[in-house]
């Protein structure tokens, strides 16, 4: 039953197709005359017969096949290699000595003399910021230098892109006049995140904040400020040449004032600069200034970034 | 202890006159190369200041080092610099190759950099000359940490600072190599700060002896050191990761290549020697089984380096591989875990911070000379246009394939002996024959390409500044002193390890 369907199909097809019988007075068309070894195109190195070496099909088969097969493998020896390491990494996790136990080897005479004298040695009521702007310091100098380092060196590769006719930036961000709801919210919450961002870099040395987080604030003020109402209104007070001045002042003000701490400290010299009586707004000697400092290097750095990034220019 | 008090600021202030002229320089006019005299005229007096420090350390004839500290809390608490003989020596041979390398390439540096760039290359300059100094003379691991960083975007910088699409790929590609290798070492730091509860080298040395004892926390102890061994060897391209070095120093402009491959490698080794002495301790490396690694990287990298170096046709990409032979060098001495071989890869450190500078300028010279040509067959005959680069080359190569009076030759003599009293002798001496010969295989048709004369398309004579014979004249003689005085300063390099 099914072989008889089948040919029936067949034939249905081949009527279809033109393919029936021909017909026996059908003149068909002369069949073109064979090629001729000499009529052939010329191979390199053969005249006649050319059967390709082993080396040249396997470059072939590479030409066609190489770039599949070096995406897989490099998938999967990507992700072997990150199995790896996640799995050494979680086993050396569960090594580790227990959080919070008051006999880990971390809970030393350091941590005891931060808390128990922090307070008293620095002048600052964040134990914190007493330890990265006071104790720390030269660590937190070189945090800063890092963020001024990756500021320039950006501003160096994409800086003036928007002005150059060598490279034309795609313009990634389009400004839209008429955003009435986002001009609207920015226009009530820009100056409460300013403020926000003041009071944290401000209160660093008495609660919780500091220069980073007080200056990563006020930068979001500068890009929310950016996307409503355009990169050129904020370019008026913050431009190219301000970011470089206020990043490079702020770090010089930083590495003079830390510098003289340093030199004091090292050569036992009397160091001028009083800490005050702690919680006052006025206290905790040089922590106050560096604060505000880092919180210029940072705001402007983050800012820096996401304009550099989204225009190619601040 | 030191009692000469204006030596014990001079570690400080050397930092801290770089930070500064680096903080400044944006602020200068670009007009007359300001920016890039002004971090000549630095580097130039934190020459200077080391030298005096090397001195006033070395001169009592005891081996003398000293702690400083960061400000008005002591070590535990707050942070601290150390310096001895070793660190001294370093940082002098650091600013001198850095003075080098700006000088002989001053004009190539006009040529290929605009001067908004060339002010902000001052202020990289400047920041990679104080990273390289913190980490030398860094007594704390999180404060070397923060310096890798500056040092890691400082020198993807530099490589990019020269416009085009082969210097942003090759930048790029550094920055993904170097940042794998910073977050692998930030993971180890964490590990071990969590483990012993200290980032002061000693004190951390002192918890490692006692967790060996106790055998606690075995795992995790050599889980980190695997990886702050991996991260810096990544960022110091040893061998199995070195594919990123070539690019970036056979495309960037020379004075970048010569510092990046001279200097920016060597703070990466010195801090993997300091954390392996200092913090570790030899007998827990060996313990761990970490000098029988490095010395089996070591090798391969001696190896494959130059196997890489011969498939060159780019003067500037040979030399770059070379580099990475010359690193497997450095960390052969390291493999043998003793002081001996310490001290000859820090004399191999020295060497190598000195020569392969005044290759990447001598081979920058030549190829001006060439119609800023870079393949080795349009270097012909160029030795005749610019003899002092073409003197350069040759001296370099000699050093590389450690031919007696030579500055290489003194290292390898060093690492020789150094292997002598290691059970990895044969091995050792084997991979030092074998790479001598493969060096040599690659610089001698060099330096016979430059010397035959090009009949059919002779170069054009090209200006030589002055400025360019006085820095090659200064290589060179630096050269000669490291390969006939070479006992004193690898004396004064025991001394240094001793009291590392």
């Amino acid at each position: 039953m099914n072989d008889e369907l089948k040919s029936i199909w067949l034939k249905f097809f081949n009527w279809v197709m033109g393919n029936g019988p021909r017909p026996e007075n059908e003149v068909l068309p002369p069949e073109p005359p064979p090629d001729l070894p000499f009529t052939q195109k010329p191979h390199d190195k053969f005249s006649r017969f050319h059967e390709a070496t082993l080396k040249e099909r396997y470059n072939q088969w590479l030409e066609i096949h190489g770039l599949h097969i070096f995406s897989i493998l490099y998938s999967a020896l990507s992700i072997l290699t990150c199995l790896v390491i996640v799995v050494l990494l979680l086993a050396t996790v569960a090594e580790l000595p227990p959080f919070g136990h008051e006999r880990n080897p971390a809970n030393n005479e350091v941590i005891r003399r931060y808390v128990e004298h922090g307070w008293h040695e620095t002048g600052a009521q964040n134990i914190v910021a007493g330890l990265i702007l006071d104790y720390r310091a030269f660590d937190t100098f070189g945090e800063s230098s890092v963020l001024f380092t990756a500021a320039v060196s950006v501003l160096m590769i994409l800086g003036n892109s928007r002005s150059s006719k060598k490279y034309k930036f795609k313009q990634l961000h389009v400004y839209r006049n008429d955003d009435t709801i986002l001009r609207g919210v920015a226009v009530m919450a820009i100056p409460v995140i300013l403020m926000m961002g003041c009071v944290v870099v401000i209160n660093g040395h008495l609660s919780a904040g500091g220069g980073f987080a007080g200056g990563a604030i006020l930068s979001t003020a500068l890009i929310l400020c950016a996307n409503a109402y355009g990169f050129e209104s904020v370019r008026r007070f913050f431009n190219e040449r301000i970011f470089i001045v206020s990043s490079s002042t702020a770090l010089m003000i930083y590495a003079l004032s830390k510098g003289y701490s340093f030199f004091t400290g090292a050569n036992q010299l009397h160091s001028i600069i009083p800490k005050g009586v702690v919680g006052n707004i006025l206290s905790a000697g040089l922590i106050l200034p560096l604060n505000i400092c880092v919180g210029l290097i940072v705001a402007g750095t983050l800012y820096g970034f996401y304009a550099l990034f989204s225009e190619g220019d601040i | 202890m030191i009692d000469n008090m204006v030596a014990f600021n001079i570690p400080f202030v050397s930092i801290f006159m770089l930070m500064i002229a680096a903080i400044i320089t944006p602020l200068l006019p670009r007009k007359k190369r300001i920016p890039e005299k002004l971090s000549c005229l630095v580097i130039f007096i934190v020459a200077i200041l080391s030298a005096y420090l090397l001195y006033a350390l070395t001169s009592s004839g005891q081996d003398i080092s000293f702690n400083f500290p960061m400000g008005h809390f002591p070590a535990p608490w707050g942070n601290e610099l150390r310096a001895g003989p070793l660190e001294a020596v370093l940082s002098l041979v650091f600013c001198v190759a850095m003075l080098l390398s700006l000088t002989g390439n001053f004009s190539s540096t006009a040529e290929d950099i605009p001067a908004s760039r060339r002010q902000i290359f001052s202020v990289l300059v400047n920041l990679l000359t104080a990273s390289l100094l913190a980490l030398t003379y860094t007594n704390d691991l999180f404060t070397a940490y923060v310096f890798i960083e500056i040092n890691t975007i400082a020198a993807c910088a530099i490589v990019a600072v020269k416009e085009g699409p082969a210097t942003t790929r090759a930048a790029l590609r550094y920055l993904i190599m170097s940042l794998v290798g910073s977050g692998l070492v930030m993971i180890a730091i964490c590990l071990l700060y969590d483990l012993t509860g200290h980032l002061l080298m000693q004190n951390m040395h002192g918890a490692i002896q006692v967790l060996m004892i106790t055998r606690e926390y075995a795992m995790p102890l050599t889980v980190s050191l695997g990886l702050v061994t991996t991260g810096l060897a990544i960022k110091s391209a040893l061998y199995p990761f070195a594919a990123w070095l070539p690019d970036a120093h056979g495309t960037s402009t020379n004075a970048s290549s010569a510092i990046l491959s001279g200097l920016v490698l060597k703070g990466h080794v010195f801090t993997i020697i300091k954390i392996f002495y200092r913090v570790f301790g030899l007998e827990v490396i060996h313990a761990l089984r970490m000098d029988t690694v490095i010395f089996i990287l070591g090798v391969a990298a001696m190896i494959m380096g130059s196997v890489h170096a011969l498939k060159q046709n780019n003067i500037k990409r040979m030399i770059a591989w070379s580099s990475v032979a010359q690193i497997g060098y450095i960390f052969l001495g390291v493999g043998l875990n003793t002081v001996a071989g310490i001290a000859a890869a820090c004399l191999h450190i020295i060497v190598h911070a000195c020569v392969k500078p005044m290759l990447f300028t001598a081979a920058g010279g030549l190829s001006n000379a060439a119609g800023h040509k870079k393949e080795l067959h349009a270097l012909m005959g160029t030795f005749y246009v610019n003899r002092w680069a073409g003197m350069g080359l040759i001296a370099g190569a000699c050093s590389m394939m450690g031919i007696p009076a030579f500055a290489g030759f003194a290292s390898k003599l060093s690492l020789t002996l150094a292997s002598f009293d290691n059970k990895f002798i044969v091995w050792a001496l084997a991979a030092l024959a074998t790479s001598s010969v493969l060096n040599a295989l690659y610089y001698v048709p060099a330096v016979i390409v430059i010397l035959t004369h090009n009949k059919n398309n002779p170069p054009k004579p090209a200006p030589v500044t002055k400025l360019y014979k006085f820095s090659m004249f200064v290589f060179l003689m630096i050269n000669f002193y490291l390969g006939l005085f070479c006992v004193p300063l690898l004396r004064l390099i025991t001394r240094g390890v001793n009291v590392l």
